[in-house]
């Protein structure tokens, strides 16, 4: 803030005066923006406000000098008005100089906010748990090497069951277990159309269009004909795994579920494999991991067994490659082999995000969703 | 199922782990014991062991009983299983003709065996088998009924006892007659069909074969003379009869899923033997009639070889340093009551399966015994090797887009009903399409496959404004289903769904959501992927659902990618909405056909922008479009693009007369290549107002003129 010229005012109509005290008023309100310490502060004051040497005082008399009279007044004014304008500058910078100096709040301030208020949220839409989590399995298994594949909702009895070596009279065929299309009944049994019960009929929908070696992870929405309670919904999600090469085995499945456990509920997860039964696997297997809430010493959630039954998988049934190998020849049980998997997104969404009622899984209802977002 | 852990015990005596760990090691092995539980001291301070809750999987129908779980245990802890005990009293020679057996159905009965008892007498059951029934909280009926029982829990094969007074003649095995009628042991009158099969008597049905045993011929505490029956039946045959008749019994259970083809004489020889201790006499020997063709189906199976190198070869690498080798292999397969053949191969085994697992058919079936039996446990983890490329689904970056835009503009994401009713079917389902009806439905709000995401959007914004959440932005992806019961199509489709506020906040004034947010948002949508031409026009006859002045159909390259606006009075009443709701649905198939918008980055001009504003007042029958396209048709190459700036209305006609609106519209000039010149801004402002007032505009009173 070195001694400057005084400006000089040589028109004295409204506009000149607009023009010339908003490049006085800029000019204090540049000088106002640096100040930093105390010490700023007193000589912004005194190069302004100053009683003998102040700008303004300067500037002042020089214009006042001049100006005709009819114009003394408005100058006057303007004047009066710029003064202020420099005090409450000084006001402005006092407290955040006077924090910055000392480290604490000094007073009163005429335009503080109430920054206890809730701030002004843009709003974000919330991920639905189900969508996300599927996306985090099907991304487990990305990263370990599958491709993803999807196939339609509405099946042939062919691809959701014989393929798969259900025999013909197995309990999940009946319609008490099955939702099917209206008016099947004078088709061939193998060309009724119902929905899916597993996303298993992707397997072979996946075989048949490719040969092994193959590595591909499914996710989608199955159907059964379930009353609904708070663990059972006729609508739920699944994600399906399956590899297929030479040389795949039983111990590649458990290491491979193993791993996948891992990744999706932390490293000190443990697994451990019952046998099980499904028609397309053998051998077939339960898998369950250690509880997570109780990290396996036993609690309610886990009936006290420090286990929690998560999905079932085996070795991919040579039954099930004799259904393929009529359109891909390259499936032949003596020299290929593979494993597949399945899940239930709705569990181990519920599981991760303690949700005790599927119901709310399948609601639109925002209070429950918005705890997502 | 309730097996005792004492009853194991008798039959494998040297078995030294408690009954935990016996418990637990069985599980791991697939014999699920679901609950231990410690049953109390008799008086005397004997211990009685523990209780098992088994589930048994159904294709194990071999060890739905003691024995069966005693096998599994002996095999498991390689430990001797006693056989079971088929001693008889001396039978009596008779002199009189035996009864005789026909099986007139040799398909759906494959073994009849038959003992005759005389003189027994009908009491309670003596202790042995009054103290495991008592264990077992099961009912106890009279020596007779109660062994039979007995002998399932034991070794599982159903058998029945007739009191051979009432019965007229020989022993038939045959198809019902149409319409033929038998009073069950239930005391129900059955009529029968020509598919099932009864045992039967000269004159009349006797029982109905496998399922449940008849009134007239029970036993009955006047009995003196009992006929033990112990067969073979076909499961399917079983299976049919007792869905037909809805009689799931414990008998049909068993039959249904297999039973063991040499299990019958050894059944009725417990049978007996338990029945004969209150007294009477065995009359001749064991009759017996066995169909040769079932024999070879059950008992009598062809040997199956298994390869060695194909265990390793699917199971992979054990836990311990030494591989399976083919002593443990042929170990746990003899446990299993499997035979070792004469093998031509070193490298392979012939193996004879037990008569009693019909399970196994397939050297799989043995590979998956061997894994079990060792331990699923056992074997290591291990990671198969991979090389090759991962492939996406081909729309998963499209559809990525479509979620991150919605999800960071503030709609959440829904997962509703595949289904939806009738009528919201047909009031949704696109024009020229049908919906899918199901065969049987949930209900019959869920009668049909949805043709359209709406009904199931509609429905959860109705669910929020019941529940007093009346600030609601929703979508959904999914699927939709059109045409008709012999052809299904798929579509991926996307709902967007809103009603109320938005920005609502202690510092800002609220804002309801209006048809143009439901615009913004496809407008959002839309500008991330590439496509020639966009318009929005009038619904005209389509959509119904929608609120015809505010609604609009997205047309992409000319093709109807999907309609949006308020939703139509008539439907709002008729779902009790409260307050406007906006809705829209797109084609995500057609959609998906455009690729992701690449952008072409323009350079930032180095030169300054002018801006222009123009204030005129328009009659409503002028559109923004054609304002727009006059604009725009001025083809000054300068002119970024326009902009509504704001538009005004007055309900009072004071500012702005009535049946016309104020716009304000912004251009702005700006060029690459050098500073505009005043006079080339102030002709191309002139350009513009010449324009506006060719379209009828008339520059509003007070505007500052620009300049
Ligand atoms: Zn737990």
């Amino acid at each position: 803030m070195s001694q400057e010229t005084i400006p000089q005012l040589t028109a004295f109509d409204v506009a000149a005066l607009d023009r010339s005290f908003g490049e006085l008023l800029r000019s204090v309100q540049q000088e106002a923006a640096r100040m930093v310490s105390a010490d700023d502060r007193e000589k912004f004051r005194l190069y302004w406000l100053g009683r003998k040497q102040g700008r303004l005082k300067s500037i002042g008399e020089a214009w006042l000098k001049t100006a005709p009279v009819e114009a003394k007044k408005a100058i006057g004014q303007r004047f009066n008005q710029l003064k202020e304008q420099i005090e409450q500058a000084l006001d402005a910078g006092s407290p955040s100089v006077a924090a910055r100096a000392a480290g604490r709040s000094a007073g009163p301030i005429s335009d503080a906010l109430d920054i206890t208020l809730p701030g002004i949220r843009p709003g974000l839409g919330a991920e639905h748990p189900l969508i996300k989590t599927l996306h985090e399995v099907v991304g487990i298994f990305e990263r370990m090497g599958y491709s993803v594949g999807i196939g339609p909702e509405v099946e042939t009895d062919y691809y959701n069951f014989e393929s798969l070596n259900f025999p013909p009279n197995h309990p999940a065929r009946d319609t008490q277990d099955t939702l099917v299309v209206a008016g099947q009944e004078k088709k061939p049994l193998r060309e009724r159309l119902l929905l899916r019960t597993h996303t298993s009929p992707v397997q072979i929908r996946t075989m048949e269009q490719q040969p092994p070696p193959l590595r591909i992870v499914i996710p989608g929405k199955v159907h059964r004909n379930d009353a609904a309670d708070a663990t059972h919904s006729p609508i739920f999600h699944q994600v399906e795994g399956l590899c297929v090469d030479t040389n795949i085995t039983f111990s590649d499945l458990k290491g491979t579920l193993d791993h996948a456990m891992k990744e999706l509920f932390g490293s000190s997860v443990k697994t451990r494999f019952f046998p099980s039964f499904f028609p397309f696997t053998e051998p077939s297997a339960d898998v369950q991991i250690s509880c997570i809430f109780c990290s396996g010493k036993g609690c309610r959630k886990c009936k006290h067994s420090g286990w929690i039954e998560l999905l079932g998988c085996g070795m991919v049934d040579p039954a099930v490659f004799g259904f393929v190998r009529e359109k891909q020849s390259a499936y032949d049980p003596k020299k290929i082999s593979g494993f597949a998997f399945g899940m239930g997104i709705d569990r181990i969404a519920m599981m991760k995000y303690g949700i005790s009622d599927i119901g709310l899984l399948y609601s639109g209802d925002m209070r429950f969703l918005e705890q997502f977002a | 199922m309730r097996i005792l852990s004492q009853w194991l015990r008798a039959y494998m005596p040297t078995l030294a782990v408690s009954d935990r760990q016996l418990a637990d090691d069985l599980t791991l092995r697939g014999i699920a014991v679901e609950g231990v539980f410690d049953l109390p001291a008799s008086d005397l301070g004997a211990t009685h062991g523990s209780l098992f809750d088994m589930d048994i999987t159904t294709n194990r129908v071999d060890a739905m009983n003691h024995y069966g779980i005693a096998r599994e245990a002996a095999a498991i802890y390689n430990v001797p299983l006693l056989p079971l005990d088929e001693s008889l009293p001396q039978a009596k020679p008779t002199s009189a003709p035996r009864i005789a057996i026909r099986i007139e159905a040799p398909d759906l009965c494959g073994r009849f065996t038959a003992r005759v008892l005389r003189k027994v007498t009908i009491a309670p059951s003596a202790a042995e088998v009054a103290g495991r029934f008592a264990l077992l909280e099961q009912k106890q009926i009279s020596n007779a009924v109660d062994a039979t029982n007995f002998v399932v829990q034991a070794m599982g094969h159903p058998t029945h006892a007739f009191d051979l007074d009432k019965v007229e003649g020989a022993i038939v095995v045959r198809r019902a007659r149409d319409g033929e009628r038998l009073k069950l042991l239930d005391g129900t009158e059955r009529t029968l069909v020509a598919d099932d099969l009864v045992v039967a008597d000269e004159r009349k049905a006797l029982a109905l074969a496998g399922v449940m045993g008849g009134w007239e011929t029970m036993i009955t505490p006047e009995t003196k003379n009992i006929l033990v029956e112990a067969a073979w039946f076909d499961p399917a045959s079983v299976r049919r009869s007792s869905r037909r008749h809805g009689l799931h019994t414990d008998a049909s259970h068993r039959f249904e899923r297999g039973a063991d083809f040499a299990a019958p004489p050894i059944a009725s020889a417990m049978v007996c033997r338990l029945i004969l201790a209150a007294g009477g006499e065995l009359e001749g020997e064991m009759l017996d009639v066995i169909v040769p063709e079932q024999a070879a189906r059950t008992l009598h199976r062809p040997v199956v070889q298994l390869a060695l190198h194909d265990v390793t070869r699917i199971l992979g690498r054990t836990e311990e340093a030494h591989p399976l080798d083919a002593a443990t292999i042929e170990r746990y397969l003899t446990a299993l009551g499997c035979r070792m053949k004469k093998s031509s191969d070193a490298g392979t085994l012939s193996v004879e399966l037990p008569s009693w697992r019909l399970d196994l058919e397939r050297d799989i079936d043995l590979i998956e015994e061997i894994a079990r039996l060792h331990g699923y446990n056992r074997f290591a983890n291990t990671l198969p090797a991979f090389s090759g490329s991962v492939v996406e689904l081909p729309h998963a970056s499209q559809e990525r887009t479509v979620r991150r835009k919605l999800l960071a503009a503030g709609y959440t994401e829904t997962v509703f009903s595949t289904f939806c009713s009738a009528d919201d079917a047909a009031t949704f389902a696109p024009q020229g399409h049908s919906s899918v009806p199901l065969g049987n439905p949930l209900s019959e709000e869920a009668g049909h496959l949805r043709p359209s995401l709406l009904p199931g959007m509609l429905a959860m914004l109705a669910h929020n404004l019941n529940h007093g959440v009346d600030n609601v932005r929703l979508f959904e992806m999914g699927t939709v289903f059109h045409g008709n019961t012999d052809r299904v199509q798929e579509r991926p489709s996307l709902a967007i769904g809103a009603t109320g506020n938005i920005l609502a906040s202690a510092h800002t004034a609220a804002r309801g959501y209006s048809f143009y947010d439901i615009k913004g948002i496809v407008e959002e949508l839309l500008a991330g992927f590439s496509f020639a031409s966009l318009a929005f026009a009038p619904i005209e006859n389509a959509a119904a659902w929608l609120h015809p002045g505010r609604a609009a159909r997205i047309v992409l390259d000319g093709h109807t990618l999907g309609y949006f606006g308020q939703l139509a009075e008539a439907e709002s009443t008729q779902r009790k909405l409260k307050q406007p709701v906006f809705v829209g649905e797109l084609d995500l198939a057609l959609l998906f056909r455009h690729v992701l918008r690449l952008p072409a980055i323009q350079p930032l001009s180095r030169f300054p922008a002018v801006t222009r504003d123009f204030s005129f007042i328009f009659s409503d029958a002028v559109r923004w479009e054609q304002i727009a396209a006059s604009l725009t048709a001025l083809g000054i190459t300068a002119m970024r693009p326009l902009e509504a700036l704001e538009i005004f209305r007055d309900a009072k006609g004071k500012t702005v007369p009535q049946g016309s609106y104020s716009l304000l519209v912004r251009t702005v000039f700006q060029s690459q290549e050098r500073t505009l010149r005043d006079e080339e801004i102030q002709g191309w402002a002139e350009q513009v107002m010449a324009a506006l007032a060719q379209l009828g505009g008339v520059l509003r009173d007070g505007a500052t003129a620009p300049g």
